[in-house]
């Protein structure tokens, strides 16, 4: 699978190119049809004039980051979130900035400066800044502009079973997908990879008005809490207890149909399936259901520790269960289409 | 229609899982055909040559979702729609399948602690196992509270909005002579971000949108400052945060109950939304109003209403179902 090269390619929302072409090679080999739309979103066609139903894949490509607001005299660049971000991760990172990759680190004041109240705060986006050794702005300008997006310059690493990377949210469900098209199915798949979900689901809605859908399924990366001192009330998702199926967030109820036919197949193919047991966050399921006359919708996730953040672990396993389970789920839609109520 | 009205408040149907809901309403509108949509919009049309006029009145209730069952066998959950924890312990509630629970919170050193992370449901298990039995997590709940009649005002929970529910039912049955295309939406997930309506109004692309869904009153102890009161007829809304309500369709509402001697009152609500807030902004755009039923006590198990606001807003209702529009 690809993982590793998605995982560390660039994509903040609204600059999606560098994935989108990488996911464009690796899937044409695969499709009949690929073409992108004036927002950005990918789109892989298969079986276009198959009878049966018309399924959307779709994974969002891009991810959570910073953009840089302001450069300052003194050749230091101010940014902010692009996506939620949690501020508290952010000190000492390295990252890489714009089309060239600049690479900086964010900055804030030294430990020995601070006075003990400072200490025990969290800093916030005003007390942060990226050095990138430019002496002033004049210097740091021939580098970057104002406006240029910002992604966490990590490294894709493997710890047995586990793997570490950046923006596993949502390329472990780009990674899915791919692997999708590999497939052959009885019906038209639409494969789509989306953009600017972070920021408010915006690429979903015009991707599911134009392929109008019969059935959709989401493949994302979602939140796991299952360490520490968290309550195993918290946990929402468990690694390496399967892909997480989710029953409601603040986007979408899913199709309680569709829920249950995911969840009938991976008890009769012997595949780990978990539900994600909080309701927080949206996926662009929350759009894709409620295109045109609506759309029966759900979302599968790998259960992803610290997302958001510039590095997110989950399980392998959990990954190749969902693409099976998803493969499962649309052979089975094909045949026997989607029970409504 | 109180009969109607009991019936349908007393239905289980959270946000989500409105299945009973909607086949209560079908069998009570037999005499039609009626679509089911792919999000569960319950869709019932009387064809005509005139204007495409869609009501829509939300079918879902409040309610809560399991997100956890610990090893004791409690249930730790999350809320469906505008749910408040402070009044929530000792309330009771009904699962899908009849498991009844109660909501209890844990030992609170001050009563300013409580959270929803701090109540869970007993539903008198011993342990997971024997709780999982009856109960799986992302199971929906509603909560139970029974319908009393305290004359010209009742009190249930749902009311918000089987007494929607119920005049558009009756709206159905009762239809005057007209050339108007009537749609009756009974709507899904609206409680959750009118959501149903969104794709209904794709679907039925009307020329014209009416909501009716309850609205707050302000004429209870120190409540809120709000002219709306029970007992003082259907409410014509001019705003809340979902909708400006066309002015057109507002002052024809106004017309049809000055001519018609039926008591109104305007409204004027600084927070919520209703389905006409999705049916305004759908396709390029749907002159739409609301038809407010007055209720007290919006989202707690004890919402009340006038009956003869009810009647008001049936009656206003059937008027402009017939009415000539521009």
């Amino acid at each position: 699978m690809f993982l590793k090269e998605l995982s560390e390619a660039s994509g903040i929302s609204s600059r999606e190119q560098e994935i989108r072409d990488l996911i464009r090679e690796y899937v044409k080999p695969n499709v009949d049809e690929v073409f992108t739309d004036s927002l950005g979103n990918l789109y892989a066609v298969k079986g276009k004039d198959k009878v049966g139903p018309k399924v959307m894949l779709a994974a969002h490509m891009d991810e959570v980051g910073l953009m840089i607001t302001n450069i300052e005299k003194n050749g230091l660049l101010r940014f902010s979130p692009v996506g939620g971000v949690d501020p508290r991760v952010l000190v000492s990172k390295p990252v890489a900035i714009g089309k060239n990759k600049v690479i900086g680190v964010i900055g804030a004041k030294a430990i020995h400066l601070q006075r003990p109240e400072e200490r025990s705060q969290v800093l916030g986006y005003d007390d942060l800044y990226i050095d990138i050794g430019a002496s002033d702005d004049e210097e740091a300008k021939k580098l970057v502009k104002t406006g240029d997006v910002v992604v966490f310059a990590t490294k894709f690493q493997e710890l047995g079973d586990l793997l570490l990377g950046k923006a596993f949210d949502d390329r472990a469900g780009c990674t899915a997908l791919i692997e999708l098209t590999k497939c052959e199915f009885a019906c038209p798949v639409y494969f789509v990879f989306t953009v600017q979900e972070e920021v408010g689901l915006r690429g979903a809605g015009p991707a599911s008005y134009r392929v109008a859908p019969d059935v959709a399924l989401v493949l994302e990366g979602t939140t796991a809490s299952d360490v520490g001192e968290t309550d195993e009330a918290n946990y929402s998702t468990t690694l390496g207890e399967g892909p997480a199926v989710t029953i409601m967030d603040r986007s979408v109820i899913s199709h309680p149909g569709v829920v249950s036919m995911l969840f009938k197949l991976a008890r009769e193919n012997g595949i780990p399936l978990q539900m994600k047991r909080t309701i927080t966050g949206g996926t662009d399921a929350g759009k894709i259901s409620l295109s045109r006359g609506g759309v029966p919708t759900a979302v599968m996730a790998v259960p992803c520790r610290y997302i958001h953040s510039p590095v997110t672990v989950m399980n392998y396993n959990d990954l190749q269960h969902m693409v099976k389970l998803a493969e499962i789920f649309v052979q089975e839609i094909a045949q026997k289409g989607v029970e409504l109520s | 229609m109180k009969e109607l009205l009991e019936k349908l408040t007393q239905a289980y149907s959270p946000s989500g899982s409105e299945r009973s809901i909607r086949e209560i309403i079908k069998a009570e509108l037999a005499n039609y055909e009626t679509k089911t949509d792919a999000l569960g919009n319950l869709i019932v049309e009387k064809k005509g040559n005139g204007k495409k006029i869609m009501f829509s009145a939300h079918m879902d209730e409040i309610g809560i979702m399991v997100t956890h069952i610990d090893k004791e066998g409690f249930l730790r959950f999350d809320f469906i729609g505008g749910v408040g924890a402070y009044n929530l312990p000792g309330e009771r509630v009904r699962f899908a399948n009849g498991t009844l629970g109660v909501i209890s919170v844990e030992k609170l050193d001050k009563i300013g602690d409580l959270k929803r992370e701090s109540l869970y449901i007993d539903i008198g298990a011993e342990s997971r196992e024997e709780a999982e039995k009856l109960v799986k997590v992302g199971d929906s709940a509603a909560f139970i509270s029974p319908f009393i009649d305290l004359g010209n005002r009742v009190v249930s929970k749902a009311m918000d909005n089987r007494s929607a529910c119920t005049v558009l039912v009756q709206l159905m049955k009762e239809l005057p002579e007209t050339d108007n295309h009537i749609v009756a939406v009974f709507s899904v997930q609206e409680e959750v971000g009118l959501r149903g309506a969104t794709t209904a109004a794709f679907s039925v692309a009307p020329d014209y949108g009416m909501a009716i869904d309850v609205t707050a009153t302000g004429d209870t102890p120190k409540g809120l400052t709000m002219e709306v009161g029970l007992g003082k007829g259907a409410a014509i809304k001019v705003k809340d945060r979902s909708i400006m309500v066309h002015p057109y369709v507002k002052e024809k509402l106004i017309e049809l109950a000055e001519k018609n001697n039926i008591p109104y009152q305007m409204e004027v609500l600084e927070f919520g939304g209703t389905d006409a807030g999705a049916i305004h902004l759908s396709r390029s755009g749907v002159p739409s109003g609301v038809l407010s039923i007055p209720c007290r006590y919006v989202h707690s198990r004890s919402e009340m209403i006038d009956y003869r606001d009810l009647e008001a807003v049936l009656k206003l209702a059937k008027a402009f179902a017939g009415a000539d529009l521009q």
